[in-house]
């Protein structure tokens, strides 16, 4: 399918939960230096769990409309299972397929993710070779 | 003469497919004429050994092909001695080559570099590297908003006597404007500071004489000139290269070999350690010969047109931005613009579906960008192999793109 679906575009000039959060439990700015993308996540956890998040970003329509997809699919889920969320994850929200060129402006919300949670737990940041291998 | 840009686009192998790209990237790499993939087959089929060592007619064959390339580049960018040229793997190690040997010996704690903001990332990290090893402070020229350099700031930096070196592009590979090279070489020396001119963009598109430019240095790379990846040219004014230290140690770079020490060789066999990119320098040869068929005054004359076509093209669509002059008189090469609400990587992924091939991104030049306040760029190339109908193509497709992308 079209790499520039309706629902992608949709979701590129509509994006969901994207603004400021008051008090964030952690939040984390991922770039991706060779376009100029970014995006910084603030998650607000509660119980372990991923009760709120929102996010701030510029970047392409790819890196954009999959953070906010995958923002959607993020809320309620608990920190341990995002902590082991795949690439596929966000693929799958995607839903069109993703070239190796574009794979880190699709991973980009994942690789943030992931280095939040990491910065939450006191762990050194993982490198995009993990986000994009496991 | 009109370059018959027909004839020329029959002699690229990628140019006789049935659906050849729009190729508007040769900024990145230059497609290559069937010469210069023959030359380099032949070297391999028919003449496949390592230069300076067999004492087989097989051996004389590989060194006499590989020095005659030296013999080419030397005539083709007008230097005096053939020892003034070093191969390289390219410009990006040409320019390495002078940090790491010249740079070293010569430059201490305090001494300045001068760079243009408008330098690629190779002319830029080997001397942030010479700070972070010396101490030495990097001095930048700024630019006006039409790309041109600011003299003033040149002046400023050689003002107190500690500028050592100026290291400056001939041609921006973004901006596609062309720096006065001539008056910054002469600024340099007035201050006694040595000179570097990167080439990597300037080499194929406008004829170099370094004799008369009377620059010290000069590098570029031959896969920008149609020639293959892995070689590229040092030019080092005589003496200068007797007094560096060599880069790399290895075989072919030194005279004899003791237990404790090295008598390095003469130049430029002092600077090539190993077995040099033969087949590349026989390829790169070829490429120069290719290049050369053609007048300059046709090729710029061809390139100009091309771009002033481009330009108006591009200027014609809303809340497009051209980056730079904007004006085919000064610039070379290429142009970039931005795209209000387009990201750089969104409109050539499109307009790659449909075989055009544009560059997105910061170029390697992310202080240039920087300065401009903008993340990323979408860079339109032209060489001469190009045409006004894929121009037209590419912009048409643009218009679409942007439709999509906006809607
Ligand atoms: C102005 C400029 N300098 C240096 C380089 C580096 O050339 P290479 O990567 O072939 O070493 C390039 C190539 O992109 C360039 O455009």
């Amino acid at each position: 399918m079209d790499l520039y679906a309706e629902s992608i575009l949709d979701h590129a000039h509509h994006p969901l939960c994207k603004g400021p959060m008051k008090h964030p439990t952690v939040s984390h700015e991922e770039t991706n230096a060779s376009c100029g993308d970014s995006l910084e996540l603030r998650l607000l956890i509660k119980g372990k769990r991923i009760n709120d998040i929102r996010w701030e970003g510029e970047g392409c329509a790819i890196s954009q409309a999959a953070m906010s997809m995958f923002a959607g699919h993020l809320k309620g889920m608990t920190t341990e299972e995002a902590a082991h969320l795949p690439p596929r994850s966000v693929f799958d929200l995607l839903k069109v397929s993703i070239g190796p060129r574009r794979t880190k402006c699709a991973l980009l919300c994942l690789h943030a993710l992931k280095n939040a949670l990491r910065k939450l737990n006191g762990e050194p940041a993982q490198s995009w070779t993990e986000t994009i291998g496991n | 003469m009109p370059l018959d840009t027909a004839a020329i686009r029959r002699q690229f192998p990628i140019f006789r497919e049935e659906h050849p790209p729009i190729y508007l990237d040769s900024a990145a790499m230059g497609q290559k004429p069937a010469n210069v993939i023959d030359a380099m087959d032949t070297y391999y089929r028919l003449a496949a050994s390592n230069v300076h060592r067999g004492m087989y007619a097989l051996a004389d064959e590989a060194t006499n092909r590989y020095e005659a390339s030296r013999e080419t580049v030397r005539a083709f960018i007008a230097a005096k001695h053939r020892d003034e040229i070093v191969f390289t793997k390219g410009a990006t190690e040409s320019i390495n080559l002078v940090a790491k040997t010249w740079g070293k010996a010569n430059l201490k704690k305090g001494d300045g570099v001068v760079l243009s903001i408008l330098e690629h990332h190779s002319n830029i990290v080997p001397w942030l590297q010479l700070k972070e090893e010396i101490g030495i402070s990097l001095r930048w020229i700024d630019m006006e908003e039409d790309g041109s350099l600011r003299m003033a700031d040149i002046d400023a930096a050689l003002k107190d006597g500690k500028a050592k070196l100026v290291s400056v592009t001939g041609l921006s590979n973004v901006l596609g404007t062309l720096p006065p090279l001539s008056d910054i070489i002469e600024r340099a020396h007035r201050a006694h500071a040595l000179t570097l001119i990167d080439a990597s963009q300037l080499i194929a598109h406008r004829p170099i004489d370094v004799t008369e430019l009377n620059c010290d240095f000069l590098a570029f790379s031959g896969h920008k000139l149609f020639g293959p990846t892995g070689i590229g040219v040092l030019y080092a004014r005589s003496p200068l290269l007797s007094k560096i230290p060599p880069f790399l140690g290895g075989g072919g770079m030194v005279q004899r070999v003791t237990r404790e020490e090295f008598l390095p060789a003469d130049p430029p066999a002092k600077f090539e350690a190993g077995t040099p990119p033969i087949a590349e320098a026989i390829g790169l040869k070829a490429a120069i010969e290719w290049f050369t068929q053609y007048p300059w005054k046709d090729i710029e004359a061809h390139e100009h047109a091309l771009l002033a076509h481009a330009i108006e093209k591009l200027k014609a669509i809303p809340s497009l931005r051209i980056l730079g002059p904007a004006s085919a008189d000064e610039v070379a090469g290429c142009v970039s613009f931005t795209i209000e609400g387009v990201h750089p990587h969104d409109l050539t992924d499109i307009l790659g579906r449909q075989g055009i091939c544009l560059r997105a991104g910061h170029h390697c030049a992310q202080p240039l960008h920087e300065r401009l306040d903008i993340g990323a760029s979408t860079r339109l190339s032209v060489s001469l192999y190009n045409t006004p109908e894929e121009i037209d193509r590419c912009a048409e497709e643009i218009r679409r793109a942007i439709a999509k992308l906006k809607k």
